[in-house]
């Protein structure tokens, strides 16, 4: 049975083995965040879990990593945890912002 | 906490399957720790088995290898022999004063949680860990819909997904072939591959090719299957610029000299993925953070240094795979076969007369063949030509050429240490994974010399081997006094 989940609100099918990621490039959705400087587009790039290129905020859960994740029905995607807080249910288009330096690691 | 084991493997990719299945076989009590879901690596990267599908093994080669190991794997686990611990990522490992090792780990696919149940000890370790893409910054190459070559490929491999249409597959090495026949067979138009370097060269190469026969035989077939999906092969051309606004829409290449230089017509060409692959660079964060020995490979990666036998300078840790060079996943296999025999040897298991030999043989072959590879497919030693001040080298802290060029000129950032606290590359999540091989290659150019292992080592070190939650921390710490209780 196809997953059913949304995008900033968009429906987006998802074949039960697929990571997020995955899901999302196939439904031809190629990014869903942007830069702390510059503003600019990131989806996939390593596709493996390395780059942290795609990370995204899922459930109201920021910086998971698209490629990795699982996708499961009923997931929310791409949706900020400030979005959950009002509890305004509208998909904003609110992008996650990475947090520089991998959590702990900077510290 | 869970029993102290004979052996911790790290990665069940070729190299970790292959060790942890011999090492359990030779009698010893093994944890095989991976970061993926399921057993397989990059090379036998498959779709979820829960949902398989026959046509999952197209274009896989050595499947019946694979499914030989995990077999095995299967036998030992329920003889209770290999504690199998998958979907968790090593990110840090401590020795106590007896000499064994603790290996904490996280889940690296659901929910990041704090909990010690993930935590493994053992009183030797064979890190299999493997690699990633390795990566040259061009001018465009942050746009959405260019992706590493491998990431493409595991995106076919592991999702079924076809990451583009209409794609150009650049960069050098022969994994460029693998990468474009896939994507045509799964129906994108691949509008060429762009390779960096004259190809064949290693066929000529005395060592190289009479080294390891068959690799001709595959290099024929790949040739065929371009040639069935009429993708245009480019030798010594580059792509110079990845154009588009907010995604991809189209390549610029270049002719280049032997040095990488554009010395040719530019050709334009329409585009919505980019797949890009300059060899593979291993992981090598497990084996630093326990002070291993490392040197420069013949591609000019960092690399563990390991003796006859896959011994690291660190009494009692193996390496064995990608992790000591690349070297595809033949040689990784071989060499996961023989770390684990020789470890077994080590702690007084008896040893099959010839077996270690006849190993140590292929493997050297291996290496020999690897080796040919590398001196045919170069980074091109102008590369940093292509760059422009604005181009991207750190992709998750933003840094610029001309970012690293001012710390160099203006701020005397001359060794790629002072350059990574002066311009931060390499301070971003990804801790330099992605652009470290690329910033060491600027900062010696900037200096007009060449890499050395000296440059490269700043770069790949980094305290915790994956991101963890400040809850694992503390968890961490309070381990740490907490009583081994079982
Ligand atoms: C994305 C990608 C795709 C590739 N696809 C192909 C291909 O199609 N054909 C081909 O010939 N070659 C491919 N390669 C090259 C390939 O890596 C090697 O030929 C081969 O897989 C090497 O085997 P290995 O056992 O050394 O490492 P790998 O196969 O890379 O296995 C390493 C394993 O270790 C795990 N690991 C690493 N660090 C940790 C940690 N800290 N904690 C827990 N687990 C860890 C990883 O999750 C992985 O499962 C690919 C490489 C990459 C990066
Ligand atoms: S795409 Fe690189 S970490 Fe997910």
């Amino acid at each position: 049975m196809t997953h059913r989940m949304t995008f900033r609100g968009a429906a987006v099918p998802a074949e039960p083995g697929q990571s997020v990621g995955a899901a999302l490039v196939a439904a031809g959705i190629l990014d869903w965040r942007t830069t702390r400087r510059a503003g600019r587009p990131r989806g996939l790039f390593c596709g493996i879990g390395v780059c942290f290129d795609c990370l995204i905020t899922i459930d109201g859960v920021p910086d998971r990593r698209a490629c990795l994740v699982p996708a499961a029905d009923g997931m929310r995607l791409g949706d900020s945890p400030q979005d959950h807080l009002a509890e305004d249910g509208s998909a904003r288009d609110s992008r996650d912002a990475s947090q520089g330096g991998g959590r702990g690691e900077d510290a | 906490m869970a029993r102290t084991h004979d052996v911790a493997v790290v990665g069940a990719g070729p190299a970790g399957l292959a060790a942890a299945v011999e090492a359990a076989e030779a009698g010893l009590d093994v944890a095989l720790v991976d970061g993926a879901a399921q057993p397989g690596g990059q090379y036998w990267r498959h779709y979820d088995e829960r949902h398989a599908r026959p046509d999952d093994r197209d274009g896989h080669h050595g499947w019946p290898v694979f499914t030989g190991l995990r077999e095995r794997l299967r036998a030992e686990r329920s003889a209770g022999r290999v504690r199998y611990l998958p979907g968790r990522q090593v990110y840090l490992v401590t020795r106590d004063e007896a000499g064994a090792f603790t290996l904490r780990t996280t889940a690296s696919l659901g929910e990041p949680e704090a909990d010690a149940a993930g935590e493994v000890t053992a009183r030797t370790l064979i890190l299999c860990t493997g690699g990633y893409d390795r990566q040259l910054p061009v001018p465009g190459w942050d746009l959405p819909g260019v992706m590493t070559a491998g990431g493409v490929q595991a995106l076919l491999k592991g999702h079924r997904v076809l990451a583009g249409r209409r794609a150009v597959v650049a960069g050098t090495g022969p994994f460029l072939l693998p990468v474009a026949t896939g994507l045509a067979r799964a129906g994108a138009s691949v509008e060429a591959v762009a390779e960096a370097n004259g190809t064949l060269g290693w066929l000529r190469d005395p060592v190289g090719a009479a080294s390891v026969p068959g690799k001709a035989v595959e290099a024929a077939q790949y040739a065929a299957l371009m040639a069935r999906h009429r993708i245009p092969y480019r030798t010594r051309t580059v792509v110079t610029r990845i154009l588009g606004q907010d995604r991809v829409e189209a390549v610029r290449i270049s002719r280049v000299d032997r040095d990488g230089r554009p010395a040719g017509p530019v050709k334009e060409i329409a585009a919505d993925l980019v797949a890009l692959g300059w060899g593979f660079t291993p992981s090598l964060e497990l084996a630093l953070m326990l002070g291993a020995d490392t040197r420069k490979d013949v591609d000019g990666s960092l690399v563990v240094a390991v003796d006859g036998f896959q011994r690291s300078s660190v009494e009692g840790v193996y390496v064995a795979g990608e992790a000591t060079g690349v070297g595809g996943a033949v040689l990784a296999t071989q060499e996961g076969r023989l770390s684990a025999l020789a470890l077994a040897r080590s702690l007084g298991r008896p040893a099959v007369p010839g077996r270690m030999g006849r190993l140590r043989a292929a493997i050297g072959r291996g290496r020999r063949f690897a080796a040919a590879m590398h001196r045919t497919y170069a980074v091109p030693s102008a590369w940093t030509e292509w760059l422009e001040e604005r181009t991207l080298v750190c992709r998750c802290e933003e840094v610029s050429y001309g970012d690293l060029r001012r710390a160099h000129d203006d701020l005397g950032a001359h060794d790629p240490r002072t350059l990574k606290m002066l311009a931060r590359p390499g301070m971003g999540w990804c801790q330099g994974r992605v652009c470290g091989f690329a910033t060491a290659g600027i900062a010696a150019c900037l200096n007009r010399r060449e890499t050395t292992a000296e440059d490269l080592r700043p770069l790949s070190t980094r305290s915790l081997a994956a991101p963890v939650t400040l809850g694992e921390l503390a968890a961490l710490d309070r381990s740490r006094d907490a009583q081994d209780d079982q």
